[in-house]
């Protein structure tokens, strides 16, 4: 480093900087680096949160490690909480309950911890949420997008075990579910339920394996690709959405030092900061209260954490078939909620952003997002498996549910069972509809401004409702749409009659490519934006003379400044000449 | 030992068993059937009057005029006086209005009122007697055992909190948090509506008072994690964590995004 | 307002500037509005001050932290409104701590909004594709090791390794069978799964308390869960719960009369009834008796069975009847089991109905 160092601790620094450097050469890595830009929006703030998050797992949980004894020998409890004084139960339970009672701080910790595993999953869904419906899983984006449905499995992987070791009653009958799960998977389930509970249910066995899963086995995987993930980040720069300067070629944002590292640090203990304050104030998981597990016990309102809670649900409405085909069982109504949906959800996940490259036949490399508008088919498919998603998660909790409207859960479950046939092709319509009608306003809006709902009668009698033109940053956005062509058909047979070998992929592929962009709204060409948008100066001006008095009150500042008096307004070019 | 062991299955020692068990039940049974007329004497004649007249004008045109049932409303003889005065003190009876199942809301009759229908009902057929007072003491009681037995019999309905849970068809088994140790009494010896019958022979007075115990000590409990939620498990926690926490969270996010002014 | 708007997208790519600082050029010459702190002098003082003050105040918290987790009791409680009768210590180390983070954070973002340049740059992206040079050094690199290992040539080395790489990993998969550690005469999954502790003659106990029920002790209304006497024996034995997993009953008695069906002939004892406590469908325990509509329903996924009609479905996803255990009295008058479950109790399995 060549910056000249005038305070004691930045000489120290800048010798350590040199010893490592000449070592690894990270000076190198350093100077590239520490200038790199990361666009500003708080939507990509939420894998930072999942991030963080996972962080905060990893910390209170070593912590936790430190007193927690995963063991299913039977112990009489002895600790300090009298309603389980006395009572026959497992180690890992009483060990949860030391750690809960006779720990100072344990129960904070504790409670951080499963709060934070609750948000961890929450803010990968959300991101995912993010990155689906803003297509940023566009070339060359695709293989994060896999790592991250990787990552969300083994959040929910890393969840189930956590919630199961304390061995409460809720926890050991949600294993008992488990249990009844493997055993439905046709010919080998019966065998591995026997092999992962180290023989019958419950055994003693499956708190210890549960254990070296959740404490090493997924959080080493979960580390592992998320290196990977942000390392893709890194090389391959974030997304931007569209915006004035903001080009497929370029990103715009703040440095990595020193405001971005400020803002994601800052947010990192923030993060921290609300988990703390959430771990102190509000309950999770009060295992003392559902007693240790035993398998003849069960607690009315049984429900696994969140994540899961579709899973259950699924469960729940699922109708009982059950068939014996050549003596051998088959359970569809377990199969079918707990293993073929799941299964189809993660691949459908997994495989998207190939589908969807294949069926519109875009090759091109894409950095700048697009807003979910424009692309109905897209939006509306991910809004439909939110819906799916949704009325599964709502069965999960339908005994709570109906307890606290008065509700008959039979009933409600019938509804569930219907609005789960009929809800996601119908959220998919609307959706659709209500995207293409934003692409039409936004149409509208590039060919002849905004409308400002004020009508103005001319000198000659005429009536023109006053069109203002687009601001610069609507403009940027509205305009960054691009159009894609629908594959054409293919040919069954070229010029020459010879059979076309590969006619019915092809035709597969135009027909999706035809469903999935045919209805867009094409954006008007460059000139006639223009066009549009002098035309819309032209009759705003026409109404000036009479806002002369409001447009000098009006304030100009785009974020609320309404208290003070702001500075002039400057190009970057000039504010930064002017700082240095 | 070796003297008992070899001797037990001599078939002189069955018939003896057999004639001990018979006289220990016949024991037991007199001394059951005892306590009932002096449980059911406890009301007097006067109350079983008044308790007549007070069921004929609230209850009969359900229960039937001479309580033997009816369409809209099960037979109450031999129901006992338990089950009368859970259900009118708590105000499930009379009914407000037809539902999937009777709500507990302030009463109509007052205690004494309450005490004459317990008798007139108790007159008819002898049933499970309210509690004495020295029945609902439990002071003590082993609350952990309490507890054990909480979960083996009531968990499954009541939730492993007290604080209730769904049953078919909109039916619902109450919450706990309100319930005071005669009406958990009377509960599991009466079984009203769908809750089952948790006889004293099953469930002895001492394990009854266990469990009162508990469901004391979980209404009395505090929070050592801070804010409940209502102790109803990962339902309500999802629910908080998204409404609440995450919102905050995108708040925070929102917050870093703006630019200063 | 209007004049900056009549900037077109198309004189904004301002990526053609020279860059101001190393790697950066700005965003092109669109309006950027600066803020109080960066025209008045007093602001940004007042800017420092509080982003001193948070980070201040933050080491406060955390003494205060550090004290109540000294001085506090770790069993007291206190009321604090809207949360109620809480855990003192909890409830004290978590706000202190949780403010002290946040106020890291809050100050740190403070900082980057208030002080730091809010100018956001530009930097160039690059194709992700590698330049033909580098793809050209790649394919010669393969070649020449292709080449040098005569991977190509030597076939019978090439096919060999493959099928050497294919089969080691065997072995590993392999011992994954013992996880299920069995011994030489151990009964197989399917034997396990259809066998429970109950025996003819073998009484029948209430769980918890461990005592013997007799039809008398049981009025119609009632309910019992129960299990195999000697249960207790048998799980010190084993050490683990497998055996009440299984054997786990309930005992509820209805009037004779209104018994529609049974799965065996007499299987009752005098309108008492003993099922399975364990779900057909995934294995709950189920318990939740509705005397008065002879339904029993899980919790878990809401399955409801009629035991007055053999214990069938008559809602939600379990396929099978809850199975019924027969039983009767023995000669000094306590309800017995006359025999073994007549099918496996619990979720169904592959190998279930070959049994």
């Amino acid at each position: 480093m060549s910056t000249t160092a005038d305070h004691p601790v930045e000489k120290i620094g800048e010798a350590s900087a040199q010893y490592v450097d000449e070592r690894l050469g990270s000076n190198k890595f350093l100077g590239r680096n520490l200038g790199k830009v990361f666009p500003d929006h708080w939507s990509f703030m939420l894998g930072e949160i999942a991030l963080y998050s996972f962080i905060i797992v990893l910390l209170t949980g070593t912590f936790l490690t430190f007193f927690y004894n995963p063991s299913m020998v039977e112990v009489i409890y002895n600790g300090s909480y009298v309603p389980l004084k006395g009572v026959q139960m497992s180690e890992a339970y009483a060990s949860s309950l030391n750690i809960s009672f006779e720990v100072r701080g344990g129960l904070l910790i504790r409670q951080m911890h499963h709060w934070s595993a609750l948000i961890f999953v929450a803010a990968m869904a959300v991101h995912m949420f993010r990155v689906f419906f803003t297509g940023a899983f566009r070339k060359p984006r695709e293989f994060n997008w896999l790592v991250g449905v990787g990552l969300t499995a083994l959040a929910l992987g890393a969840g189930f075990t956590g919630y199961s070791l304390p061995d409460d009653l809720l926890s050991g009958t949600g294993l008992q579910i488990i249990r009844g799960i493997l055993q439905s998977i046709p010919l080998v389930g019966t065998w591995a339920a026997f092999l992962v509970f180290g023989g019958e249910f419950p055994g003693t066995d499956i708190i210890p394996r549960l254990y070296a899963a959740h404490i090493l086995l997924i959080p080493g995987i979960l580390l592992a690709l998320i290196s990977v993930h942000l390392m893709m980040v890194w090389t391959q720069k974030h997304t931007q959405f569209p915006g004035p300067g903001r080009t497929n070629d370029n990103v715009v944002g703040y440095p990595l030092l020193p405001v971005y590292m400020a803002k994601a640090g800052g947010f990192f203990f923030i993060v921290f900061g609300i988990i703390a304050l959430i771990g102190g104030l509000v309950t999770v998981n009060p295992i003392w209260i559902f007693g240790p597990y035993t398998p003849d016990q069960v607690s009315a309102g049984t429900q696994p954490d969140w994540y899961i809670g579709w899973l259950d649900g699924a469960l729940r409405l699922m109708p009982n078939w059950e068939n014996v085909i050549a003596g051998f069982t088959i359970s569809w109504n377990v199969l079918i909620p707990s293993v073929i949906i799941p299964g189809i959800l993660f691949t459908g996940l997994a495989l998207y952003p190939f589908l969807e490259a294949w069926a519109s036949g875009d090759k091109r490399e894409h950095n700048l997002l697009e807003r979910p508008r424009n692309a109905p088919v897209r939006t509306g498919i991910g809004v439909a498996a939110i819906v799916f998603y949704g009325i599964l998660w709502i069965g999960g909790g339908n005994d709570v549910i109906a307890t606290t409207f008065n509700l008959s859960f039979n009933a409600l479950s019938w509804t569930l069972r219907i609005t789960l046939i009929i809800g996601p092709p119908i959220a998919f319509l609307i959706t659709k509809r209500i995207c293409l009608g934003l692409q039409r306003k936004d149409r509208e809006k590039l060919l002849h401004g905004y409308e400002s709902g004020r009508v103005l009668r001319l000198p000659h009698g005429e009536f023109i409702e006053v069109h203002q033109p687009l601001n610069y940053k609507e403009l940027a956005v509205i305009s960054a749409k691009e159009d894609l062509a629908v594959l054409p058909a293919p040919e069954k047979t070229d010029a020459d009659g010879v059979r076309n070998p590969t006619y019915r992929v092809d035709q597969l592929r135009h027909k999706l490519s035809s469903w999935f962009l045919r209805d867009n709204i094409t954006r008007p060409t460059d000139a006639e934006i223009e066009a549009g948008q002098a035309h819309a100066s032209h009759t705003a001006a026409l109404e000036a003379p009479l806002n002369e008095y409001e447009l000098q009150d009006e304030d100009p500042v785009g974020h609320g400044g309404v208290l003070h008096h702001p500075g002039m307004p400057m190009t970057n070019q000039e504010q930064i000449d002017q700082r240095q | 030992m070796k003297f008992l062991s070899a001797r037990r299955r001599n078939p002189i020692v069955a018939v003896i068993l057999l004639i001990a068990a018979l006289g220990a039940v016949g024991i037991t049974f007199s001394a059951v059937s005892n306590i009932q007329p002096a449980q059911a004497a406890l009301g007097t004649q006067t109350q079983v009057e008044e308790g007549k007249k007070l069921y004929l004008e609230g209850c009969s045109s359900c229960h039937g005029l001479d309580a033997q049932g009816s369409m809209n409303g099960p037979t109450l003889i031999g129901v006992g006086a338990a089950a009368v005065h859970f259900q009118v003190a708590t105000g499930r009876m009379p009914l407000a209005a037809p539902g999937a199942q009777a709500v507990a809301k302030d009463p109509i009759y007052n205690e004494e009122q309450v005490a004459a229908m317990s008798a007139y009902i108790a007159a008819l057929a002898p049933g499970p007697a309210i509690p004495t007072a020295e029945d609902l003491d439990y002071s003590g009681a082993d609350v952990a055992e309490g507890g054990v037995l909480f979960r083996i019999n009531c968990a499954q309905c009541h939730q492993a909190a007290g604080q209730g849970g769904a049953l078919t068809a909109g039916k619902y088994a109450p919450n706990l948090m309100e319930s005071t140790p005669q009406e958990i009494y009377e509960a599991m010896v009466s079984g009203p509506q769908s809750m089952p019958v948790f006889a004293n022979e099953t469930l002895p007075i001492a394990e009854k008072q266990a469990i009162t115990s508990y469901i004391m000590a979980l209404q009395e409990a505090p929070n050592p994690g801070g804010l409940s939620l209502g102790r109803l498990g990962p339902v309500t926690e999802g629910l908080f964590m998204w409404v609440v926490v995450f919102a905050a969270f995108i708040a925070a996010a929102v917050w870093i995004g703006i630019k200063a002014r | 307002m209007t004049e900056l708007t009549s900037t077109s997208p198309s004189q904004e790519d301002g990526h053609e500037n020279t860059p101001a600082k190393l790697g950066h050029s700005p965003v092109a010459p669109i309006p950027h509005r600066l803020r109080v702190t960066d025209t008045d002098p007093k602001a940004a003082r007042r800017a420092e001050r509080q982003v001193a003050s948070m980070f201040t105040l933050s080491m406060v918290f955390i003494i205060l932290a550090v004290i109540a987790y000294a001085t506090i009791d770790k069993f007291a409680t206190i009321y604090i409104p809207v949360l109620g009768e809480v855990g003192t210590s909890n409830v004290v180390l978590g706000l202190t701590f949780g403010i002290a983070v946040f106020l890291i954070g809050a100050g740190a973002i403070q900082w980057a909004k208030k002080l730091m340049p809010d100018v956001e740059v530009v930097q160039e992206r690059h194709d992700m594709v590698s330049e033909k040079s580098d793809d050209q050094l790649a394919a010669a690199q393969y070649e020449r090791g292709k080449d040098e290992s005569g991977f190509a040539r030597y076939k019978l080395i090439r096919r060999s390794l493959l099928g050497a790489l294919a089969l080691f990993p065997i072995p590993l998969v392999v011992v994954l069978r013992d996880l299920w550690i069995t011994p030489a005469d151990s009964p197989s999954p399917t034997e396990i799964l259809s066998e429970t502790l109950w025996t003819s003659g073998k009484r029948i106990v209430s769980d918890g308390t461990y005592v013997p029920v007799r039809p008398e002790d049981l009025p119609v209304g009632g309910l019992v869960s129960a299990l195999p006497e000697g249960i207790m024996e048998v799980q010190e034995e084993e050490h683990n719960m497998n055996a009440r997993g299984k054997a786990t009953i309930i005992l509820v008695r209805m009037d004779p009369d209104q018994i529609r069906s049974q799965q065996g002939e007499g299987w009752d004892y005098n309108g008492i009834l003993a099922y399975s406590k364990i779900c057909t469908h995934v294995g709950c325990p189920i318990a939740l008796y509705e005397q008065r509509t002879h339904h029993l329903l899980c919790p878990c996924h809401q399955s409801t069975f009629d035991l007055a009609d053999s214990g069938a479905v008559i809602f939600g996803p379990a396929a099978r009847n809850m199975p019924q255990l027969p039983i009767s009295v023995d000669e000094e008058g306590y309800l017995i089991a006359t025999q073994d479950f007549a099918q496996p109790v619990g979720p169904s399995f592959w190998e279930r109905d070959r049994t």
